[in-house]
Parts: C-alpha cells; sequence; structure tokens
C-alpha cells in the first residue's frame, strides 16, 4: 500500500531543503530574470501590440529546459554524495513513496515560480483585455512540461552520485523530448525510417504544449504528460531499488 | 529467550570479490553484540544488508521476524539504524530533522512533540536543537544520528560506529545509554574500539575478510591468550587466522 502521509514527509522536508538553501533563490530569480528578458525583448512583447502571453510561453520550454535540470540534478545524486539515501531508504517506507515525494516537492516548487510570473498576466490585463481562458490553459501546459521535464531529471539523478553528470544528462533527455517533434529532427529521422519521424512527433513535448498555449486541454495530451511523468517515476524507483547501495 | 535479529547465510559478492561470506548469527533480547573486525573486513556491509539497504547476493536477514527483503517496511519500523559516518541533512535543524524522521515512522501531533523531546533528551542535544546540521561538531552530528536511531524506541538496534568521533565523556554518556536500553533490545554495535566491547557488550563476533572468525563472551575471548588482554586476541587472531578455532 502507497503511504500519503510518508510521501508528503518527504515532499514537505524535501520542499523545505530548497529554502533553507539559495537554491530556491537563485533559481526563481534567474528564472524570472530570463523570462522577462526573453519576452520583452525577443519576444517583441510590447511590438505585438496584441494582449496575450504567446511570447511567454513561446519561451517556458527552452527556459525549463535549461532550469529544471538543475532542480532535478541534487534529488538523488544529492542523497548518494552525503550518504543521506542510506537513512531515507532505511526509514520504513517505499522506495516509490521517497521518489514520488521527492517529484512532488520539485514540482510544487515550479509551480511556485510559475505563480511568481503573475506580474506578465497583470500587464497584458492592464494594457489591454487578453483571453485570460486561454491563459490559464497556457499556465496548466507550463506546469505539465515542468512536470515531464522534472521526471526525466529526476530518473537521471538516481543513476549516479555526480550532480554534473545529472545535470548533463537531465538535460540531454530533456532536449530529445524537446525538440522531437522539429522539421529538422523529423526531416533527419524520416529520410532513414518515416515511421520513427511520426513517432518523434508524438512523443514530443513541444507539440503538445503549443495546443495548451492556444487554449486547447485535449484529454490525449493530458493522457501523454501523465503516462510520461508515470513512465520516468516508474522509471526512477526501479532504479532507486536497484542502484540504491552502489 | 527471543532472538529477535536473524541472519543466516549471508553473502555480498562485487564482481569477484566476496565482501560478506556466509555470516550466520542470531541476536536475542537483551544482548549487545559487538561486531568487531579489521577495517575492510566487511562490518558495514554486513550491517547494510541487515537494515535492507543492500541486497545480498546470497542467504536471508531477518528483523522481529520479517524478512529485511520481502516484508522490508515491517522490517524497518521495528529498527533504529545508525548507518556508517551517521549521514544527516546539512541543512536542517537538529529538531526538523527528527520531526521528518517522527512523521515517516508514522507520529503527529504531542505524540511527536514527545518522541522528539525524549531522543533530544536522550542523547543531550537539547542545546542545539535550533541549529543546522552543518554548524554542529562531528559529535554531535553522530547524536543527531543517534537521535534519529532511538526515536521511535525500536526492538532492534544497529549502529555503525556509535561513538566514533565523540571525546570521552560523550563515549561514556552513549555507553551508559546503550547498556541502559540493553535488557529491552537487541543490539548490534560495529567497532574497532576494543575497550567498547569491554564496556557494553555480552558478546562479541570478530570478523574477517567477510568471515566469522570468533563468537562468544569478551571474556572467553580475552582469555584465549595467556595477557587476557581482549587487544592482543584481536590481533592475534585476525592476523593469523588459524589461532580462531583455538
Amino acid at each position: 500500500m502507497f503511504s500519503v502521509r510518508n510521501t508528503l514527509a518527504v515532499a514537505g522536508r524535501e520542499l523545505a531543503g530548497y529554502f533553507a538553501t539559495p537554491v530556491a533563490v537563485v533559481f526563481i530569480v534567474i528564472f524570472l530574470v530570463l523570462q522577462g528578458v526573453l519576452t520583452y525583448n525577443l519576444g517583441g512583447f510590447f511590438d505585438r501590440d496584441q494582449a496575450d502571453l504567446v511570447p511567454f510561453f513561446g519561451f517556458i520550454p527552452w527556459v525549463f529546459l535549461l532550469l529544471v535540470p538543475a532542480i532535478t540534478m541534487r534529488l538523488w545524486a544529492e542523497e548518494r554524495r552525503l550518504g543521506t539515501i542510506e537513512l531515507l531508504l532505511t526509514l520504513p517506507l517505499r522506495q516509490s513513496e521517497a521518489v514520488v515525494g521527492k517529484f512532488l516537492a520539485a514540482w510544487s516548487f515550479c509551480a511556485i515560480a510559475l505563480v511568481l510570473t503573475f506580474p506578465f498576466w497583470i500587464t497584458v490585463n492592464v494594457l489591454g483585455s487578453p483571453d485570460n481562458g486561454v491563459i490559464a490553459c497556457g499556465y496548466i501546459g507550463a506546469l505539465l512540461v515542468a512536470g515531464a521535464f522534472l521526471a526525466i531529471g529526476a530518473a537521471m539523478s538516481a543513476l549516479t552520485k555526480n550532480q554534473v553528470i545529472a545535470f548533463v544528462l537531465g538535460l540531454a533527455v530533456c532536449f530529445v523530448f524537446a525538440v522531437a517533434s522539429y522539421p529538422v529532427v523529423t526531416d533527419f529521422i524520416s529520410t532513414g525510417s518515416p515511421g520513427l519521424a511520426a513517432f518523434a512527433r508524438r512523443i514530443s513535448v513541444g507539440e503538445r504544449f503549443m495546443d495548451f498555449t492556444r487554449g486547447l486541454i485535449e484529454l490525449r495530451d493530458l493522457i501523454y504528460f501523465a503516462s510520461l511523468i508515470g513512465f520516468f517515476l516508474f522509471l526512477n524507483t526501479i532504479l532507486i531499488e536497484h542502484r540504491k547501495a552502489d | 529467550m527471543v532472538a529477535l535479529i536473524e541472519i543466516a547465510g549471508l553473502t555480498k559478492r562485487f564482481g569477484s570479490f566476496t565482501a560478506v561470506n556466509d555470516v550466520s548469527f542470531s541476536v536475542a533480547r537483551g544482548e549487545v553484540l559487538g561486531f568487531l573486525g579489521p577495517n575492510g573486513a566487511g562490518k558495514s556491509t554486513t550491517m547494510r544488508m541487515l537494515a535492507g539497504f543492500m541486497v545480498p547476493s546470497a542467504g536471508t536477514a531477518r528483523i522481529c521476524g520479517h524478512d529485511v527483503q520481502t516484508g522490508g517496511v515491517a522490517a524497518r519500523a521495528n529498527l533504529g539504524f545508525l548507518p556508517e559516518g551517521a549521514p544527516t541533512y546539512p541543512e536542517m535543524t537538529v529538531e526538523s530533522f527528527l520531526r521528518f524522521v517522527g512523521r515517516v515512522r508514522g507520529y503527529r501531533g504531542i505524540e511527536l512533540d514527545e518522541r522528539v523531546e525524549r531522543a533530544l533528551a536522550l542523547t543531550t542535544l537539547r542545546g542545539v536543537r535550533l541549529q543546522t546540521v552543518e554548524t554542529l561538531s562531528k559529535g554531535f552530528k553522530r547524536r543527531v544520528g543517534l537521535a534519529q536511531a532511538l526515536l521511535h524506541d525500536p526492538p532492534v538496534l544497529v549502529l555503525d560506529e556509535p561513538t566514533d568521533g565523540l571525546d570521552p565523556n560523550q563515549k561514556h554518556e552513549v555507553r551508559t545509554l546503550i547498556r541502559q536500553m540493553a535488557p529491552e533490545k537487541a543490539i548490534v554495535i560495529s567497532t574497532h574500539i576494543l575497550e567498547e566491547v569491554d564496556a557494553v557488550c555480552s558478546r562479541a563476533i570478530i570478523i574477517a575478510g567477510g568471515r566469522i572468525i570468533a563468537d562468544a563472551t569478551p571474556e572467553q575471548l580475552a582469555n584465549r591468550l595467556p595477557s587476557g588482554r581482549l587487544e592482543d586476541v584481536f590481533r592475534a587472531i585476525t592476523t593469523e587466522p588459524s589461532l580462531a578455532a583455538a
């Protein structure tokens, strides 16, 4: 039986850990600055003369691609390096509870960072009358992208006690999922096997996220994100189970 | 006497190297077993397998009748474990760390408060409860690890070098604590401080090269050589295994 209490105890400890170290402040400040610079300058937020957050959401997957592996790299690698994994996994909890707890902590942390982007939302509402339903969909999509990258990064972190390796592996795998639908990638794959190119488009995070930013929440997209997160959390549990003492 | 710890044929191989080779013993309530051996003899590996952290290559370990591999959560609920080096989360305060362990152990509300208070009192940590673990000296960190192992008053205690890094007064306190708890519990402590065996253990097992080479009371062991000193016996049988059978 999966214990929600244990999961929440692990999540609470982990989340408090972000705020007890400079990790939280550095992450949130860099995230907001990057999003601000990219949206207002590169994204031509004001020049577009449109009351929406399209440029803001357009950059979110790329900023997450860079920053999310930086959160997840410590999740398990740090526990291994400090030896606390031995303490954590000899407490009466299941590995899956520890895995989900850590994931939830990281996900809540990303949610906090997303909530703190509210000035963008206020800006468009002051300057015009945007469709706030579309914006809400975009935020839901952004949270799901963060969840997918977090699940991937956490599983990569379980492979090693070296945080740099955890970061690079996390970034690499997230990158594959981010760019899989890009014409450059699919054209390249389809020269060899067209079937694989269609598959690459299907597993792409970017493609699915675009639906959300257009105000579409489709069941198949929700199922996609749930399966992606579920699969990598499962992989994470297996890795911890089999390599906990390595 | 009821055996709370039962180890049968426990073996751990790393590639072609056998770290622990067919180790069997059981520990009853009221016994304090000193687990001795030179560095690299397999003490910590045996303890990790007993705590369910490392998966044995062969053999079984049971705590209060629960197999640590198949009934892990139940076994670990009855276990207080101090891992080698007493790892703890550096950014947490002593109190928040113990509260986290208490929550995972299923305590809530007033009971959690009482458990944490008791553990702080037993290990004389009340004065540093609000300090983060990283600011503490080595001896204090060791006591935080000990407090975590004692929090739930478990029937089985497995302590890997509990007095390492403590000053003589702290060593004395920890030994007194172990002696006080002894009648109610089955305790295994690993150490290479031989005076500790004389001070607290009712039985000693010497392990070398992954095998048990002696299992007797400290007095019986000491009397194997005319000098009557445990130190001489330890050196003799760990460097000259043929004497072990004497």
